[in-house]
């Protein structure tokens, strides 16, 4: 069905049963509980799991494929978000143009950018995107300040024309994204017993948009030309004289996963109307590349999972203070308890990069099929007791041993 | 006139010159040898014939028209396949894959954006790709990795890919350079079983007379960048020229 | 003219800060065959210890004035640096003062030590490994080397001023018979391009006159061949990152007086030097250098107002906007070789 094998048809199911039950599946604690801390189900941070899910889904696209390290994504989302604020400002409230317009808006800056950067190959393409991007992300910050409003950020005003909506609400504010009517921040909540879910509209829409983007990368996975940009990672020289050009084959993958990079940046927009010129930057990028090769990078879960892990573990180190440890360790004899609490408290709270960091060394270092191998590691273990290893037929859910850049 | 001409082609390296008005004319269905010693120029002329190098002067011409200036897939289009000294494979993909992909360059060209359909509803291609495997009798490995296959394995599959594509003239480097003698002899058994079998022109660059004189109907010695004399197998053996510039440095 | 010449000593600060950290990306990069992206870290390391041994040397004691009082009537506490104490308030004032010079006495074998267990530790493990893992290994630790400067500095810039003598500024215009005050150029900036000059020429004397620079300009050209001729590179190249490390280092003590030191000082600096590596040409020292000084300059220009007034907002592009023009045109650099990361 939907043209694709048995196996993917369960993969997608989990993706799509994964994404539409969020608001139960996060919230597992009672509200109130000790445990309530460890909620995940806030509108906000589901609407970030799919959104950066998006976006480490079309990442894959040009890294796990083709092997095209570029550190210079973030460029592509903030200008989705900067084309779908103007959206908000100019046309009216309604999400679909403005997220429509920063895919094209995205597609065609990376038309450019990828033009430019894939004429070189290798750590060369790394630099240049990390170039491209930090040049945009200057730009925004000082010389497009009438485009992008500098170091404040775009944001909704009164004045705005919004030709075909309002400019101010009946009561005087500004009116609020929807979808075709429906508001983006509309929630139901669904009280059961001690615990209390929230079913955001936006939410669903980032959910569903994300169940699409995820099932368009199956598609491209399993095409012909994903095993063309597979074929680019493993060797070029022998797909040139194969008789394949493989610059158009990473040119498309590369805007690509520039499309959904604007998509991604469109719905943060579409979520929260403002864009700022940080979201450029090219530890943005790096955040991005991290949540993949985290994830997995060439697998098809690998990113959704990475995104998710990372914003789910974001969330719940930063909300980590001092008396929270102290909770924690309290079993602990008191000296050996602030012994403890000392050394934890530099990795949590606002220490969260920092664990981040360390975290990404530790990936690249040992695990670097990120947390999709991981988890065939830990099957494999139980399946050898069962029978004898069988080599397994699918070749994307095996690291790579021959280098991810064309050198 | 032979499918191949090469015409008055000069190619310098700074103060060397690699290739000093070489000319050649491969015959078509024939399996044409160059044989020469170390640095006399083998690699360099099979770079210029695709599209690696451009040599300073001189034109190669294939099937009547230029390959001069056309980029290597622009030449593979053309109806050229090239094996490689060391096997050229694509070791992340399974050897399925490494069949399928020819096929589709030899079906869609050099690119096309074919992103929604699935491979394995390609059936066509996928029929060739199996039926391809099955001649070189490589089909029970081809769930493997690539990567993992033995080296004659790698070779055989790097054949198969070339083959698929049915190329009119088909340039091996090396075959069986670094082989074992066995090796050696199956990639021999292989080679007379293609040409018997197809329409196809082989040209072959090698430094084992074993090899050469098993499957050569002409042969080409070059020395020193230029072609020294171009005759049947038989007369080669005997010619006191080619002794003294290869067979007396190689006995 | 009086005002090109102006534009001119105003990048070469800037670019000698290009130039010393792009000569060590290359020294690593041409030795180690690896792609540093920590190599900013180190820059902010070394900024960051002048701050430490300012911050020592300034850790006093208290003791009560009785003969004043604050403005609440209590007795004044007076704080006494210990180093004054030690040495006298005149000797340890001038101790004090030259904070930042004397931290390359101690940032020199800081850095070593950091850049040897850095390569024993990590690098060394990549060496095999392809270069975007390469890239990505270093990239956490450069996360990680400037959350823990955050951590524990804080994430505000920390003055770090430089010696009272140097500063103020020189008049250059009045040397060359301009008006006074056309062309000033601040003294300690003077110092820091002397100090980089200073240091570049050690660098390149060392790798041209020394048995040991040989061999690592040989290991640049060719790796396996030295490795055959049974030297053992690998210790030499530990050494080389210890080195590459401690220049970075010491380009960072320099600079602190100029640009308060920051956490985030390093990725800036590390964009911009990886731009200058790739226009100068990979594995080119003197690549490196002259487009250090060369994109320093020219960075210096672009932020003169009548150029802004033209196109604005030149100054923060035109060095992504040269790169990207030299890569398309000379794909291998200002001064790259051949067969260097080629495709």
């Amino acid at each position: 069905m939907l043209g694709i094998s048995k196996k993917d048809m369960t993969i997608l199911l989990v993706v799509i049963v994964l994404a539409l039950c969020a608001p139960f599946i996060l919230n597992p604690f009672p509200t109130g509980s000790a445990m309530a801390q460890f909620n995940a189900g806030y509108p906000d941070l589901m609407q970030r799991f799919v959104i950066f899910g998006i976006f480490a889904i079309g990442f894959n696209i040009l890294f796990g494929l083709t092997g095209y390290l570029s550190f210079g994504h973030a460029a592509f989302l903030g200008v989705g978000s900067y084309s779908a604020v103007w959206m908000f400002k100019l046309l009216s409230m309604n999400v679909v143009p403005a997220i429509l317009l920063s895919m094209i808006v995205a597609g065609l800056f990376s038309v450019l950018i990828g033009y430019v950067s894939l004429r070189r190959s290798g750590i060369y393409f790394s630099i240049l995107t990390l170039a491209f991007a930090q040049m945009s992300f200057n730009l925004a910050y000082s010389v497009l300040t009438p485009i992008t409003n500098g170091e404040t950020g775009l944001q909704l005003t009164l004045s705005d024309k919004r030709y075909l909506g309002q400019s101010v609400t009946e009561s005087g504010s500004i009116p609020v994204t929807n979808f075709f009517g429906l508001e983006m921040r509309s929630t139901y909540d669904l009280a059961v017993g001690g615990w209390n879910f929230q079913f955001n509209a936006g939410y669903y829409l980032c959910a569903i948009i994300m169940i699409v983007a995820f099932y368009v990368s199956m598609r491209i996975f399993r095409s012909p030309f994903g095993l063309m940009l597979r074929a680019v990672k493993s060797n070029q020289q022998r797909l040139n004289y194969t008789g394949i050009n493989p610059k158009p084959y990473t040119l498309a993958a590369f805007v690509i996963s520039g499309i959904y990079a604007g998509l991604a940046g469109g719905l943060m927009a579409s979520m929260d109307p403002l864009a700022g010129a940080e979201r450029m930057q090219w530890t943005a990028s790096g955040e991005v590349v991290l949540m993949t090769i985290l994830g997995g990078a060439g697998t098809l879960i690998g990113p959704v999972l990475g995104a998710g892990f990372i914003k789910y573990f974001e969330n719940i180190f930063s909300k980590i203070n001092d008396t929270v440890l102290h909770q924690w360790f309290a079993f602990m004899p008191d000296g050996l308890e602030d012994v403890v609490v000392f050394i934890v408290h530099p990795f949590v709270g606002k220490g969260w990069h920092l664990t981040l960091g360390i975290l990404f060394m530790l990936v690249v270092t040992f695990l670097p099929g990120g947390l999709v191998e991981g988890g065939q590691r830990i099957a494999k273990l139980f399946k050898r007791e069962k029978a004898p290893a069988v080599p397994p037929s699918d070749p994307e859910h095996h690291p790579k041993e021959t280098p991810h850049v064309a050198e | 006139m032979g499918i191949l001409e090469v015409k008055g082609v000069n190619k310098r390296f700074g103060g060397l010159q690699a290739l000093g008005d070489v000319n050649l004319s491969v015959a078509e269905n024939t399996v044409h040898a160059i044989i020469g010693p170390n640095g006399a120029g083998k690699s360099t002329l099979l770079n210029c014939l695709v599209g690696k190098l451009i040599p300073d002067t001189g034109s190669v011409m294939f099937d009547g028209q230029s390959v001069l200036g056309r980029t290597p897939y622009e030449i593979n289009q053309m109806g050229i396949s090239r094996v490689f000294q060391t096997p050229e494979i694509f070791g992340d993909l399974t050897v399925f894959e490494n069949m399928v992909i020819p096929c589709f360059a030899k079906r869609d060209g050099s690119f096309r954006m074919h992103a929604f359909e699935s491979v394995v509803q390609e059936q066509d291609i996928c029929l060739q790709a199996e039926q391809m495997l099955v001649d070189v009798n490589m089909q029970d490995k081809r769930h493997m990795h690539a990567a993992s296959l033995s080296r004659g394995d790698k070779r055989r599959l790097e054949m198969a890919m070339c083959l698929s594509q049915k190329p009119r003239l088909l340039l091996l480097d090396e075959p069986t350079a670094g082989m074992a003698r066995a090796d050696t002899n199956n990639t021999i058994d292989l080679l007379k079983e293609i040409k018997s079998t197809r329409d196809i022109t082989i040209a072959i660059i090698e430094h084992d007379m074993h090899v050469v004189f098993s499957l050569a109907d002409r042969i080409t010695v070059l020395a020193q960048g230029t072609p020294l004399v171009e005759d049947s197998p038989e007369n080669i053996r005997g010619n006191p020229k080619v002794r003294e510039a290869y067979l007396g440095e190689a006995a | 003219m009086d005002a090109v010449l102006l534009q001119i000593l105003n990048g070469l600060d800037k670019g000698s800060a290009y130039a010393l950290i792009a000569l060590g990306l290359t020294l690593i990069f041409g030795t180690l065959g690896v792609v540093n992206f920590a190599h900013g870290a180190l820059f902010m390391l070394g900024a960051f210890c002048a701050v430490t041994l300012s911050r020592i040397l300034t850790l006093s004691f208290e003791t009560i004035d009785e003969t004043k009082v604050d403005f609440l009537g209590n007795p004044l506490k007076v704080k006494t640096p210990y180093v004054e104490s030690w040495f006298g308030p005149e000797t340890g004032g001038a101790i004090i003062d030259w904070a930042v010079p004397l931290s390359i006495l101690f940032a020199i074998p800081v850095m070593i030590t950091i850049g040897f267990i850095m390569e024993r530790g990590l690098i060394k493990h990549f060496y095999k490994r392809p270069h975007a893992d390469q890239i990505l290994v270093t990239f956490g630790l450069a996360i990680v080397l400037q959350e823990l400067i955050k951590y524990f500095f804080g994430a505000n810039p920390i003055p770090t001023p430089a010696p009272d003598v140097f500063k103020g500024s020189f008049d250059f215009g009045v040397l060359l018979g301009y008006d006074p005050n056309v062309i000033i150029y601040p003294y300690w900036r003077m110092v820091y391009f002397l100090f980089s000059t200073i240091i570049i020429g050690g660098v390149f004397a060392f790798l041209q006159f020394t048995t040991f620079g040989m061999v690592v300009r040989a290991g640049m050209a060719d790796r396996e061949t030295v490795g055959l001729l049974g030297i053992n590179i690998d210790k030499r190249f530990t050494f080389m990152f210890g080195l590459a490390a401690a220049v970075a280092g010491i380009a960072g003590v320099m600079y602190a007086p100029i640009n308060s030191p920051n956490y985030h000082m390093g990725m800036d600096f590390l964009v911009l030097s990886f731009v200058v590596v790739v226009v100068g040409g990979m594995g080119s020292l003197p690549g490196a250098v002259l487009a250090g000084f060369m994109l320093g300059i020219l960075e210096s220009f672009a932020s003169m107002n009548w150029i802004k007034d033209i196109i604005p907002g030149i100054d923060q592009i035109i060095i992504y906007v040269v790169a990207i023009i030299i890569l398309l045109t000379r794909p291998r650099g200002l001064m790259g070789r051949k067969g260097v990361m080629e495709d």
